[in-house]
């Protein structure tokens, strides 16, 4: 079957022997590099499961400050996106070149409303902590952290700002892969607009959503183990 | 519609299926919220990250095809997970077992 | 050996493209060694330089070269440039990159995009350190411990954290690229237990690469983000712990030492069954043995953390576990002098290299077990003694092999012969000056003389003397080869296409090797290392 004929976007690179070794590999090189991801935001799991050991009232009191609604909310929106990348992937496999734009644009809504909501969510946490004079109510950790507003001060103060280094920390490091993938999407969803992937190939689609679903992933787990932290 | 040369290539999974994992994620976020509100004592965490695993192999399987590779590609995955795993637990037997008590001269 | 002089393939991967665009846009495998090899060479000889002045200051007690805080921003740049910018990508990079697709038959890597990707990777992240290094310098020794690094060092601790960070991703791609090429691109009849041991040997540091450098890359972006914004990870005036940034520090830090010794000892197996004209004894242990090091590796890392507090009971296990690690290497060192036993054994100048490796790095994995013993580790952690320990590893194990890599596939790679003689000379050379700068060093450690200071007790004067006049023999020894290595890409004596001769793929094609590496994808149907069918073949008898 030569598909290689039929696939003028995806060339078989002259290495490969035939279009199947060359879509295997490609499979396994996007998931090495997932690997590195886990690992990567790893550390910060780790970092997180020994302060959360070593000071788990802080966390409780920390987590309790944050809105578990809006985190439930955002949750469901990034799942959601997640769904509509699967569904553009199979209408990439379909062939189907409108359904693939559809999607993708509707993967980058879904993504850009989580992102807008982080914003908020962001803001009400660092706006006390600009300008001059009094900083209450700050939880960016810094010179301007405030803990006053969790009823906390000396040890308990500090073991909060910790909590929160990893809650910036953790959800601004997924929001910065966010940011990143969300103009990925914009150049697959223009790619497609074009034209360029097809039933035979569409290999690009796939690993940008392989690339997405990690992210929704890294996600559900940060959910409980920020917002749900002792709310028993 | 092509067909999957090497018996990989392009498999293609029906709609309802994703749709399903959906429903399910939803509903395991639900759940996630409920088993919060809710004190199990020692179990509080494992069954929040038990969820949450649950949850994750749901979109492994389905939403990333893993279902439907090579078991190389779960080889992988697995292999990352249980070094992420050594990662933290390892470095946790530190802390946990910095209080136990040490008994000299026995 | 062929009587007719050899003669060079009218075109070959060097000359199939003229100019700089040629090689700065290749994504020739080879090419990309090339490059690499030459970035390399330039690191390792910069964090030579540094060496040169840690060692003159050291000439007195009194440690009169140089300000003590100078004296931390030298043996801090000694040991970035040569773990990041040497020691880690040396191998994999060069002669990885090089002779692994030629290896399994395949005409590149699975991804030569990637591959010069991470060529230009290495060099932006060299770039940006380098830049550190010269603009503020940087005092914290290359562990970067916090929250010195994060709080008080007055140094360009961001500035360089981001350099290593971006240098971290030329390795992972490295490593990515090498895996899947292992697994999708072997020739046909190429099994998994037909494999030459080098190439088992970069499967397991590579495996390696991927699981370790992003926990180091996440690391060294907490570092830059506490120092920065004042977050409160390792710091304890804000709650932070400095034993957790060792922790995962160290996590990536102790697999890293195996980054560095299991490609060189890829390329011993593969010179000494090449110079004992003799099948590796024992191969499937020494391939299993490779992945169980890189296994066991992610296991141990708190044995570099024992003074620090750590709790005793995870102290005992992490000991136990450092021991269980030596186990592996010692199979392969046994099975590497079992092999020798009834071989053809000759001496050219890679088995010269190899001889080193194995009764240096046996010392050196020998002192680590005593430093993996808690009792033993708290009198001479922080000494003089580990130095030699890990220098006995990494430049009488790591950097001997990479020479002995490197003159064993020079015909293949040059298409020409390095002058044997001067190769031979530079091996001894090197040997005995690495010696007579590092064994007095374990003496120093057990006598008590710490490490990263400027200054030392007048007693140990004597020793330390000894130690960088063997440092400057050790220097002139490795200057030789990088002149006649060059001196032979011109003038060096015509290759055949296998004059050792050896069993491989590699040498089944011509020297040097045309782009596409093979007129005709080869189809192996032999074992690997058959030197019994070689030799008949070829009825060869080397000089």
């Amino acid at each position: 079957m030569s598909e290689a004929a039929h696939a003028p976007a995806g060339p078989l690179a002259h290495h490969f022997a035939d279009l199947d070794q060359q879509k295997e590999s490609a499979v396994l090189g996007m998931w090495l590099f997932l690997v590195t991801e886990i690992l990567f935001f790893g550390g910060l799991f780790a970092t997180y499961a020994v302060y959360r050991h070593l000071y788990y009232d802080a966390f409780s009191a920390g987590s309790h400050h944050l809105s578990w609604r809006i985190g439930f909310a955002n949750t469901l929106v990034l799942i959601a996106s997640s769904l509509t990348m699967a569904m553009a992937v199979h209408s990439a496999a379909l062939g189907k070149k409108g359904r693939i734009v559809l999607f993708l644009l509707l993967t980058i809504l879904l993504g850009s409303a989580f992102l807008g909501v982080k914003y908020f969510e962001y803001g009400e946490k660092i706006r006390p902590c600009l300008g001059d004079g009094p900083s209450a109510g700050c939880l960016l950790p810094g010179e301007r952290f405030d803990a006053s507003a969790l009823h906390l001060e000396g040890d308990a103060a500090r073991q909060a700002q910790v909590y929160f280094s990893l809650y910036f920390g953790m959800t601004g490091l997924h929001a910065l892969h966010m940011i990143i993938g969300i103009p990925i999407l914009g150049l697959l969803a223009w790619w497609a607009h074009r034209g360029r992937y097809d039933a035979a190939w569409h290999t690009p689609v796939e690993m940008v959503g392989l690339y997405w679903h990690f992210v929704d992933i890294v996600w559900i787990f940060l959910f409980p183990l920020l917002y749900l932290v002792g709310h028993h | 519609m092509s067909e999957p040369a090497s018996g990989h290539a392009t498999h293609v999974v029906p709609v309802k299926v994703y749709l399903g994992v959906f429903l399910a994620l939803c509903v395991g976020t639900v759940l996630t919220v409920e088993a919060a509100g809710h004190d199990f004592g020692a179990l509080n965490t494992p069954i929040a990250l038990g969820i949450a695993v649950v949850k994750a192999t749901l979109v492994v399987l389905y939403f990333m095809h893993v279902r439907y590779s090579p078991r190389l590609v779960t080889l992988m995955l697995l292999s990352g997970v249980a070094f992420l795993a050594l990662l933290v637990l390892f470095t946790l037997s530190d802390y946990v077992s910095r209080p136990w008590p040490i008994v000299p001269g026995s | 050996m062929s009587t007719e002089p050899a003669v060079l393939p009218k075109v070959h991967y060097l000359n199939a493209g003229y100019g700089w665009r040629s090689w700065l846009f290749t994504t020739d495998h080879k090419r990309i060694a090339i490059l690499y090899l030459v970035s390399v060479t330039l690191m390792f000889f910069l964090g030579g330089a540094y060496a040169v002045l840690i060692r003159l200051n050291l000439v007195e007690p009194t440690g009169s070269l140089v300000t003590a805080e100078t004296y931390n921003k030298l043996f801090t740049a000694h040991g970035v440039v040569m773990i990041f910018f040497f020691l880690i990508p040396s191998i994999p990079a060069t002669l990885g990159n090089f002779l692994i697709p030629l290896m399994i038959g395949a005409k590149d890597l699975a991804f030569p995009r990637i591959n010069l990707l991470s060529w230009y990777v290495f060099v932006v992240g060299a770039l940006i350190t380098l830049h550190a290094l010269v603009n503020g310098g940087l005092d914290t020794g290359w562990t970067f411990y916090a929250p010195y690094s994060t709080v008080f060092s007055n140094t360009a601790v961001v500035t360089a954290g981001v350099g290593i960070f971006v240098t971290g991703f030329s390795s992972i791609l490295t490593g990515l690229n090498f895996i899947v090429t292992i697994h999708k691109m072997r020739a046909p009849g190429l099994t998994w237990f037909r494999l030459p041991l080098f190439v088992w040997a970069h499967y397991a540091t590579s495996v390696i690469q991927i699981l370790g450098t992003p926990v180091i890359a996440v690391t060294v972006l907490l570092v830059a983000v506490e120092r920065a914004f004042h977050f409160g990870f390792f710091d304890p005036a804000r709650g932070g712990d400095p034993i957790l940034f060792q922790h995962l520090f160290w996590f990536y830090s102790h697999p890293a030492v195996y980054i560095m010794i299991l490609p060189s000892m890829g390329v011993i197996s593969e010179v000494v069954a090449a110079f004992s004209r003799k099948r590796v004894f024992g191969y499937s242990f020494i391939a299993m043995s490779s992945l169980a090091i890189a296994g066991l590796g992610f296991l141990v890392w708190a044995h570099h953390m024992f003074v620090t507090g750590l709790a005793v009971y995870a102290a005992m296990v992490f000991s136990a576990l450092s021991f269980s690690v030596a186990i592996p290497s010692a199979i392969k060192v046994f099975n590497w002098t079992a092999t020798f036993y009834r071989g053809s054994v000759s001496w050219q100048t890679p088995m010269l290299y190899a001889f080193g490796f194995i009764g240096l790095f046996t010392i050196g994995g020998l002192t680590g077990l005593f430093l993996a013993t808690l009792g033993i580790d708290v009198h001479v952690t922080d000494t003089y003694f580990v130095v030699a320990h890990f220098h006995y590893i990494m430049v009488g194990g790591a950097i001997m092999g990479y020479l002995g890599g490197l003159h064993y596939w020079w015909p293949k790679i040059a298409g020409r012969h390095y002058p044997e003689w001067w190769a031979r000379v530079s091996a001894v050379v090197i040997f005995l000056g690495f010696n007579l700068t590092f064994f007095p060093q374990f003496i120093l450690g057990y006598l008590g003389m710490p490490r990263r200071y400027h200054v030392y007790p007048e007693e140990f004067q004597v020793l330390n003397v000894m130690s960088s006049a063997g440092a400057s023999i050790l220097g002139i020894g490795y200057l030789i080869p990088m002149v006649y290595l060059a001196w032979s890409m011109r003038y060096g004596k015509v290759a055949s296409a296998n004059p050792w001769p050896a069993t491989g793929l590699e040498w089944q094609t011509t020297s040097p090797p045309p782009t596409t590496n093979f007129e005709k994808t080869p189809v192996v149907d032999e074992e690997v290392y058959d030197y019994p069918k070689l030799l008949e073949k070829k009825e060869a008898v080397l000089v």
